[in-house]
């Protein structure tokens, strides 16, 4: 019988509930607690790390946090556990959102840099204040009960804690495996693509960053219990660093790779513990080296960590079937979604109209004026530096203009974001591809999707958005047949060749459902028979109602597919007309070809 | 609070301000050749500071043991290496005797150094530049070492490796200066009194080679060739080596740099604190907050940052003496508030 890899996955994580029902030692069980408690912080961390690509040296406080609340709570004011469960993750959401937003528009180092400083000053916090005992701590915390049933022995803790991590693991496979969870994914491959996807990044950049942080304090608000006391030391910043590590060392970007690391860390330690005294004598604390050293090593072994090595392994034996599918037929109700009315043949869709930008005393765009007809395909031409990407970018709003209007179906756009724009109607592919190379070509495609669903995390993760969800992969499916990438729907899409790539990139824009598409010189990098196809694609778009702006360096692929050519030149119009207008254009061969002086 | 306190307070944390600016710019300047949050910074702090201490009170500096050590395992990194590249190119033979000097003969010298002389009496410049024999080749083996191999890697990857290699010179820390801290001599028993004010020397010497430092890594950064390929490298490591600017003698140098200006900040707290092998780090955090404020970037704006650094951890000193590491890391906070405020939105692409 074969067996899919995710039920296999899944077993194996069954077998640790077996562990406390085995005639094994108690202190195998304490371990067992700490791996499943390290774990359910690692996870929010190769949630936070791996999957959206910000570190965080802090999650040893939110641990506390977690820990600290429930202490507190039930000590002093004598409260129920599960009220301390309520507000610990309260607590820390909001400690949380307050450190993710003031770095989430920050680039990327001052996140881990400021959870370093907060780690600490939240240690240093705990072991000053008067309430939670100083350095001493809380002790006396009452046991975890749930309807007069004692879960204070230790294999019922055990059982609790993992039964905690085998339910954030559901929650955070099925997040990842839907629309936001996409967006998540598409965050570490910096702003610029996802906010064109219509992604808001700062909003989902938090969201990761409380989730983590509320995974984190789950982890303390047990450990609070089973250890019955608190005290500063376990959240301090050399925990915070050693989740890390963990995350690291079972491989970041891999949800089954936290407890992979929890577990070989765990151990690792336990084990150096115990050998190393015996080996080199007691004088030192030899321990820390080796681990330090060992850390070093694997890392030059194993840059991604020991789960992709595992998982590239298995798949030899047995090839994973795609986990994303595309339902076969319509979903229900796929017919009703929807979709922009084209803009009645040959109306304005876009106008810009003395655009400039300004890089200090750089004018790259120099008071560009051209129009777009609805039905019509315009080519955006001009030698190497001429200002072609800038006037993309004022168009699609990754810049903003210095001065000028662009007016998209009659409203100004010239200063709004990317965001913004794509919401309007206008989808845009990358002159450089920007992609998630680990996924599949659906789950890239379907990132285009964003706008066209409305699902929450929550209902995400509670797999409430199922229908919405196969309505976007059927859209996101059907996209990548009409640009005929079909046969490579479950291929990673960092494995397609760079042509593909860019048709992959039309895919997606297509899912935004644009009045105007804007494609960065998609004809670079393919072979003659797939330019032609690419040719066929843009006509069937144009007769479907589409307008499409090209940029582009194929001169032959321009002048047989566009309707009008704007050619540029130093920031400048320098030249529009029909293609054979502008072959015998002066300027125009003089600036491509070098006039006579 | 009155102005005599007020006074004394403000030179506290000035003094301490300039020690926290020389590790701010240790840890902008790291960062920005080599992409590497350098943990270990710390580290060099009790070192050097017990390196020193050792010499005075007559002691064999037992820091040498390590150097010995590492410069072994950085001549079987670099044999290795070569060796697995033989089937492409021949030996390097020229490049392996260079590597022998450096890491085998180099540090053999300077055992011979430590044992031969009476260190007790020298001159305390003598015995910092001693220890600065020891600190600098250790900070560049440790390039060799752990992080050369994967100069590519993430910023992720490498912060983690610089924690790896944090922990396990802590470890050696201990087993190399045991748990007990040491205090060093003054440089001077010099004061003046200026007013109700009581300048130390002490201060006076701190902020005299912190400024002077900083205006030469100032200098050196702006105005030398050599200087700017650094920064060039830390701009674009691959077009920095398609113009013939070595990326791996960068990080050479800067870690060679940090290791120099993480032992002096040590040997200048030394004095006045008692210093351990683990002090370092949190001094060093201390740095990182300040380099925050500069924003990994600016070393003239990241020397305020550590004034304000020190300042702030004095007057909180005074006010709430309990809460004075609280208040100094959260300062943070609002400071990335300010700066998310002021940058508009930065890409990290």
């Amino acid at each position: 019988m074969k067996i899919s890899t995710k039920k296999l996955q899944w077993l194996m994580f069954g077998w640790f509930f077996l562990f406390p029902f085995l005639p094994v030692p108690g202190y195998w069980i304490t371990i067992g607690n700490y791996i499943g408690l390290y774990s359910i912080v690692t996870l929010g961390l190769v949630l936070l790390t791996g999957i959206g690509g910000l570190t965080s040296f802090g999650q040893a406080a939110f641990v506390g946090l977690g820990a600290y609340t429930t202490g507190y709570l039930s000590i002093s004011l004598g409260l129920s556990p599960w009220l301390g469960l309520l507000a610990g993750l309260v607590v820390s959401a909001l400690a949380a959102g307050l450190i993710g937003s003031v770095t989430v528009r920050l680039s990327g180092h001052f996140l881990p840099l400021a959870t370093i400083a907060w780690g600490l000053s939240l240690f240093y916090l705990f072991g000053t204040l008067e309430f939670l005992g100083k350095y001493d701590g809380l002790s006396g915390i009452p046991p975890l009960s749930l309807f007069g049933i004692d879960l204070s022995a230790p294999r019922v803790m055990y059982g609790m804690i993992w039964l905690c991590l085998g339910g954030c693991l559901w929650l955070v496979l099925n997040l990842l495996n839907s629309r936001p969870g996409r967006a998540i994914r598409a965050l570490a491959k910096g702003k610029t693509m996802p906010e064109a996807m219509g992604i808001n990044t700062a909003q989902y950049k938090i969201l990761i960053f409380v989730l983590a942080a509320l995974m984190a304090s789950l982890s303390g608000w047990l450990y609070a219990h089973l250890q019955r006391s608190v005290s500063a030391t376990p959240f301090g910043l050399h925990m915070g660093i050693e989740y890390l590590f963990m995350a690291v060392v079972g491989g970041v970007g891999h949800v089954w790779g936290a407890i992979l690391g929890a577990v070989m860390m765990t151990g690792l330690k336990s084990q150096l513990q115990d050998l190393l005294p015996l080996l080199l004598g007691s004088t030192g604390n030899f321990e820390i080296v080796v681990f330090g050293v060992l850390i070093v090593l694997l890392l030059l072994w194993a840059p991604d960590g020991l789960w992709p090595r595992i998982a590239a392994v298995w798949a030899r034996i047995n090839p994973p079937e795609p986990e994303v599918v595309a339902p076969a037929i319509a979903p229900d109700g796929y017919g009703d979604m929807s979709r922009r009315a084209k803009p009645a043949g040959g109306s304005l869709i876009l106008e810009i109209s003395e655009a400039r930008k300004q890089f200090g005393g750089l004018v790259a765009v120099k008071d560009m004026t051209f129009e777009i007809h609805a039905g019509e395909i315009v080519g955006l031409i001009g030698p190497n530096g001429a200002g072609k990407s800038t006037m993309f970018n004022l168009v699609t709003g990754v810049l903003p203009a210095s001065s000028g209007e662009i007016r998209f179906l009659g409203e100004r756009i010239d200063q709004l974001g990317a965001r913004r724009i794509v919401k309007m109607g206008i989808g845009r592919s990358f002159q450089h591809v920007h992609l998630v190379p680990q996924l599949s070509v659906l789950e890239n495609v379907a990132m285009g999707a964003h706008l066209r669903g409305r699902s929450s995390p929550l209902s995400a993760a509670l797999r409430m958005d199922r229908h919405e969800e196969a309505q976007l992969l059927f859209l996101a499916a059907e996209q990548i047949r009409r640009v005929g990438l079909g046969d490579y729907m479950h291929t990673p899409a960092g494995s397609l060749a760079l042509g593909q790539q860019r048709i992959l990139e039309i895919a997606r824009a297509l899912c935004t459902d644009p009045v105007l598409l804007l494609l960065d010189e998609p004809a670079a990098g393919l072979r003659l028979k797939e330019k032609e196809a690419l040719a066929d694609l843009i006509r069937q778009l144009k007769d479907e109602g589409m307008s499409v702006l090209l940029v582009e360096h194929d001169m032959d692929f321009v002048m047989g597919l566009t309707d009008r050519l704007v050619v540029m030149e130093f920031g400048s119009k320098i030249a529009e007309g029909l293609p054979t207008e502008i072959q015998n254009n002066e300027a125009v061969l003089a600036a491509y070809l070098g006039g006579i002086e | 609070m009155d102005f005599g306190i007020f006074a004394v307070l403000a030179q506290d944390g000035i003094t301490n301000g300039a020690v926290y600016a020389l590790l701010a710019m240790a840890l902008v300047l790291v960062f920005s050749v080599t992409r590497i949050i350098f943990l270990p910074q710390g580290e060099f702090i009790g070192f050097g500071a017990l390196t020193v201490a050792a010499l005075q009170s007559g002691q064999f500096p037992r820091l040498v043991w390590m150097l010995m050590a590492v410069g072994v395992l950085t001549f079987l990194v670099e044999i290795g290496s070569a060796l697995r590249q033989r089937r492409y190119k021949p030996l390097p033979g020229r490049h392996l005797m260079w590597s022998g000097i450096e890491n085998l003969a180099y540090p053999s010298l300077v055992w011979v150094l430590a044992r031969g002389l009476e260190w007790q009496g020298m001159p305390m410049v003598v015995q910092i530049l001693f220890t600065l024999g020891i600190t600098v080749p250790l900070g560049i083996m440790l390039y060799r070492v752990a992080f050369q191999p994967m100069a590519e890697a993430s910023v992720l990857v490498l912060l983690i490796v610089a924690v790896g290699v944090h922990f396990a010179m802590l470890g050696m820390g201990l087993f190399i200066f045991g748990p007990e801290g040491s205090t060093t001599q003054a440089f001077t028993d010099w004061s003046a009194e200026i007013g109700a004010l009581l300048v130390s020397g002490q201060s006076v010497v701190v902020l005299g080679v912190s400024a002077c430092l900083i205006a030469l890594l100032y200098l050196f950064f702006d105005r030398s060739l050599y200087g700017k390929a650094l920064r060039a490298t830390a701009v674009n490591r691959k077009g920095a080596q398609l113009v013939g600017i070595g990326t791996t003698q960068a990080g050479r140098m800067a870690f060679g740099l940090a290791a120099a200006l993480g032992t002096l900040a040590g040997t200048l707290i030394a004095p006045l604190n008692t210093v351990g092998y683990d002090t370092g780090f949190v001094v060093a955090l201390k740095g990182f907050v300040a380099a925050i404020v500069g924003g990994l970037a600016s070393y003239p704006l990241a020397a305020a940052g550590a004034v304000l650094v020190g300042l702030l951890e004095s007057y909180s000193s005074f006010w709430a003496s309990a809460y004075k590491e609280v208040i100094v890391f959260t300062l943070i906070i609002p400071v990335l508030a300010w700066r998310s405020l002021v940058s508009g939105h930065g890409d990290e692409e």
